[in-house]
């Protein structure tokens, strides 16, 4: 009836994942019950859960992943926990084969559902607003991507609680993800999880593509949209390319360990290095689909605070269209050492140094920027600077990895590892700092506090250095990845150091948390009321903050490159006489309800529930197909709304 | 003064036939063309996944694994009246469009009826394929080449399966609705679904069956 | 309110044209297809010729079906949609004469997975 569903799923042996199960299951009900007991599901379900704003689900995807951020960060903390203590003959506190739960369930985290949704949701913030339009293109299925996004998170967690996850690392390389060696679920959690979420990941891929090139308000040409809106479409159309090949692979694996098939497998004629090919030529383009948005938030920001025009705003394009095109031709690069030859090793070696001349463009650009500015040093700006020389050492170590020889070496060690975080931490994750700090007010109405913003930045800067310097170090010293325990004890000092700084980050982590609280306390000594609070260039900041759900009444008409920034300089324009009546999409349970029986699919599959697996696939089609039958519905909003509410907003007194 | 001219940023009226407008900075561009270019994204996507099939099978189509091979399994004259179906298929659908654009709407019932029927004959002459060839011991799990032929062969035929089921959706929204503006949109994404099944339907025909025969 | 709405990829007044469009593609599809199976079943190509030849045959008759049934043109209107087609067949491109000579050159090298599997103690 259930499969192989049972009560030894839970985890009621083993202290530690059972604390951590129980920790999970009092919040959520915690949550749960205050929200019934306060009254405020009908507000959530109205205002957010079938919210079809970009804005909304922008805010709900950042949400999600600073939460993920949590649950990942423990996972690293308790791993370099482990490492400070498990030298020579100690065995740590974490068994092997709950450490390497752990170690997989971090990096799964932290890069699908940390990292992707927290750039995914700034795009989705940012970019119909700067380009002034008032929607992406598809707001329904933009919700649904959010839904299936947040699907895949839920089912990760809730491997935590019942039953098992992966052992196999973060991508999970055949023959030791076959059945044959991984007989459990933790396996098909991790699957179905990564296939659910792809499948949002790749719907938002679309929808922004199409929203960058189909949708922008008149006169903004190419070469008038912000540099964040250049990389968001470069970023887009990889997650459009990459992704299909994710799913393929993820599906010949399922196919390999449901159906007895024979793509990776060691007998029938399978071929597992076909799948590392494959995933990882997925798996390159999705860095650079991590980074990119990155990149676009700190060009932003720095000409923001530098209070000058971005500089070589064409190389900028061309860079970036450059790492967009490159970055499907270095794939190899990860598995040097598989065998592949010198030739095929010379070639990919050769293409993955290339790829970083078009991103140190970028750098010199951002250096010319901020030359002759004038620097005002906003929490957003640290962040931003804190990337400029992180992310070259991070960077440079990459090139000397793209040296077949020298991977020889150094593959799979401890100094992969540290380069890894070195340019994820340093670009993805500033930049997804430097994007929240940012864009908060405009989000929320009022700006983040800025001492405590300040601290966050400092710690996770001291505490990045203080717990991956000693990885370079250790790598070559020879210790390699995803090691429970070693011998050597003369590592031990190194790892303890790292581990002061992993503690350094957690203390980065609680300021965010504590930010975040007391900006919230004290948030009318702050309040934005211009909805310019950093004498921005782009047109997100001529709206209030936050935007009215149309975002613009009138959509502007666009003259030169920082539309905004031309426009203060013009000066305020006289309001048009009359607006025109606009329609916006109205609210959908879709995206909530689709993944539901996502989830509900996804578990059935897990645990080989059939009969619930149908039921939830044939629910899921229903829901599409009621909803396909109904016309889109539509809010309509007169324009005699639409001129009050400018008028208020233009007050005399206030600056347009 | 600024009017809100273009469609596509949900102004009402819907605009005239106005071209894509968003390319020469003309703002955002009329809702059936972002809703077909949106489609074709979705479809280059699918091609990507199909393609990434494609390579896996080029890779492991050697890998018989003792077992049966292309040349002893395929049977031409059966791959070549599918062929036929699908692409006569791909011209009905065709049909169809030309016949809503102009409203006439028998054309259009009778065009979007053989489609269904040709798509579906393709369909099961696939499927007596599959059950023919695991009858005689040549399942997807018998050797690495019969996985991968299984599965590339096999999601082209759930895209196909797909398709009848939309298209049998998209008549009856035809027939209760009328030829609305959404609905001509929506007809218009089946047809480009089709006509790209067709596509890797060629693609298919070539590298698996006809080298594969050889 | 019914407008006259263009279809995608077509210009403004010429709806015969269509008709003509799919007809031609049809026979176009049918000639290419045909040939084909002749030469992947006859000996009127070089023998060593003949994968070359069913792509080239593959390759021509998926432009006909773009051009003929998808209407992909080279029309301004149409730059988003062929640039898109090019990107992605650039990738296609890519992912799969990658994989193939990266697999070829491992499977050269490297023990077969099965015989690699046998060494295990």
């Amino acid at each position: 009836m259930l499969g192989k569903l049972s009560w030894d799923a839970i985890p009621f042996n083993q202290p530690i994942p059972m604390a951590a199960s129980l920790f999970i299951v009092v919040v959520v009900l915690g949550i749960s019950v205050l929200i019934i007991w306060k009254g405020w599901w009908p507000y959530l379900w109205r205002e957010w859960l079938t919210s079809v704003d970009h804005k909304r689900i922008g805010v709900m995807y950042v949400l999600l992943a600073l939460v993920l951020l949590l649950r990942g960060f423990i996972d690293a903390i308790m791993m370099r926990t482990q490492l400070a203590i498990a030298a020579g003959g100690a065995q740590g506190y974490l068994p092997p084969e709950h450490y390497d739960q752990i170690f997989s369930a971090h990096g799964t985290i932290m890069i699908f559902f940390m990292a992707m949704p927290f750039m995914v949701g700034l795009m989705n913030f940012v970019v119909p607003l700067q380009l002034g339009v008032r929607d992406v293109a598809f707001p329904v299925l933009n919700a649904t991507s959010f839904w299936l996004t947040a699907s895949g998170a839920l089912l990760v967690n809730i491997s935590l609680v019942v039953g098992e996850f992966a052992r196999t690392g973060w991508l999970a390389y055949p023959p030791l993800s076959e059945l044959q060696f991984s007989p459990g679920v933790g396996l098909d959690y991790y699957l179905w999880a990564l296939q659910i979420s792809g499948i949002g990941t790749l719907l938002a891929g679309i929808n922004m593509v199409t929203t960058i090139l189909k949708l922008r308000a008149p006169g903004m040409t190419y070469m008038r949209m912000p540099v964040f809106c250049w990389t968001s479409l470069t970023s887009s159309m990889l997650i459009v390319a990459a992704f299909p090949i994710l799913t393929a692979t993820f599906g010949m694996l399922l196919l390999d360990r449901y159906v007895g098939m024979h793509f990776f497998t060691t007998d029938g004629g399978g071929n597992f290095m076909m799948y590392i090919n494959l995933i990882w030529a997925w798996g390159h383009p999705e860095v650079y689909i991590l980074v990119l948005p990155a990149f676009g938030i700190f060009s932003e920001v720095i000409a923001t605070f530098a209070g000058k025009q971005l500089f070589g705003y064409r190389s900028m394009v061309l860079a970036t269209l450059a790492i967009c095109v490159l970055s499907f031709m270095v794939w190899l690069h990860h598995f040097f050492t598989m065998g592949a030859g010198a030739d095929v090793n010379a070639v990919f070696g050769i293409m993955s140094m290339i790829i970083a001349i078009p991103t140190g463009v970028k750098l010199f650009n951002w250096l010319f920027t901020i030359y002759r500015g004038r620097l005002r040093f906003e929490v957003p700006l640290l962040w931003a600077i804190g990337f400029m020389v992180t992310f070259v050492v991070g960077g440079l170590t990459g090139v000397l990895l793209a040296v077949p020889p020298a991977d020889f070496v150094l593959h799979n060690s401890l100094f992969l590892v540290a380069h890894f975080h070195n340019v994820i931490i340093g670009a993805v994750l500033f930049g997804a700092m430097a994007g929240y700090n940012y864009w908060f007010p405009k989000a929320f109405g009022f700006t983040l506090d800025k001492r405590l913003g300040a601290v966050s930045f400092w710690c996770w800067l001291i505490g990045f250095y203080l717990a991956f310097i000693p990885l370079y170090v250790l790598g070559l010293l020879g210790m390699t990845r995803r090691m429970q325990h070693y011998a050597d004890v003369s590592w031990q000092p190194y790892l303890i150091v790292a581990e002061v700084g992993a503690l350094i980050i957690l203390g980065g982590i609680v300021a965010t948390i504590a930010q975040l609280v007391v900006s919230i306390r004290t948030r009318e000594r702050r309040r934005d009321l211009t909805g310019d609070p950093w004498h921005g260039r782009t047109l997100e900041w001529s709206t209030t903050s936050p935007p009215p759900p149309y975002n613009f009444a009138a959509l502007p008409e666009v003259e030169s490159l920082d539309a905004f920034w031309a426009m203060k300089q013009r000066g305020p324009a006289m309001p048009p006489d009359h607006y025109q009546s606009i329609e916006m999409p109205s609210n959908s349970p879709n995206g909530f309800v689709t993944a539901f029986f996502a989830v509900v699919t996804g578990f059935a599959m897990i645990w080989h529930i059939w009969w619930m697996a149908i039921l939830g696939v044939a629910c899921a089609l229903l829901t599409l197909l009621i909803f396909g039958w109904k016309e889109r519905r539509e809010v309509e909003i007169s324009g005699a709304q639409l001129a009050e509410a400018e008028r208020v907003r233009l007050r005399p007194g206030d600056a347009a | 003064m600024s009017a809100n001219a273009a469609t596509g940023d949900f102004a009402m009226p819907p605009p005239s036939s106005a071209p894509d407008t968003a390319g020469s900075g003309g703002g955002p561009a009329p809702v059936r063309i972002v809703v077909a270019f949106g489609f074709w994204i979705f479809l280059l996507s699918d091609i990507i996944m199909f393609s990434a099939l494609f390579a896996t099978y080029a890779v492991l189509s050697g890998q018989t694994a003792g077992g049966p091979s292309g040349r002893e399994l395929f049977q031409l004259r059966h791959v070549g009246v599918e062929t036929l179906c699908l692409l006569f298929s791909s011209y009905t659908c065709g049909l169809a469009i030309l016949a809503i654009e102009r409203r006439r709407m028998r054309e259009f019932y009778v065009s979007c009826a053989l489609t269904f029927v040709l798509g579906a004959s393709f369909l099961g002459l696939e499927i007596s394929e599959f059950v023919d060839m695991i009858a005689r011991g040549a399942g997807p799990s018998r050797s690495a080449f019969l996985s991968s032929f299984f599965s590339l062969v096999g999601l082209h035929g759930i895209h196909v399966s797909a398709g009848l089921l939309w298209l049998t959706f998209m008549v009856a929204q035809t027939a209760t609705r009328g030829a609305r503006d959404f609905v001509r949109r929506r007809l218009l994404c089946f047809s480009l679904f089709w006509h790209a099944l067709d596509i890797i339907w060629v693609a298919l025909l070539t590298l698996v069956y006809l080298m594969g025969a050889r | 309110m019914e407008q006259h709405d263009q279809v995608h990829g077509e210009r403004e007044n010429e709806p015969l044209g269509s008709f003509a469009s799919y007809t031609v593609g049809l026979i176009f599809a049918l000639l290419l297809t045909g040939a084909s199976f002749l030469v992947s079943q006859t000996h009127l190509l070089w023998a060593p010729g003949v994968p070359a030849g069913l792509a080239v045959l593959a390759i021509a008759q998926m432009g006909v079906h773009l051009v003929f049934f998808l209407h992909i043109s080279t029309g301004p209107d149409n730059t988003n949609n062929v640039l898109a087609l090019a990107f992605g067949l650039l990738i296609v491109t890519l992912v799969v004469s990658g994989s193939l000579w990266i697999m070829a050159h491992l499977n050269a090298n490297m023990m077969p997975p099965s015989a690699l599997m046998e060494m295990r103690r």
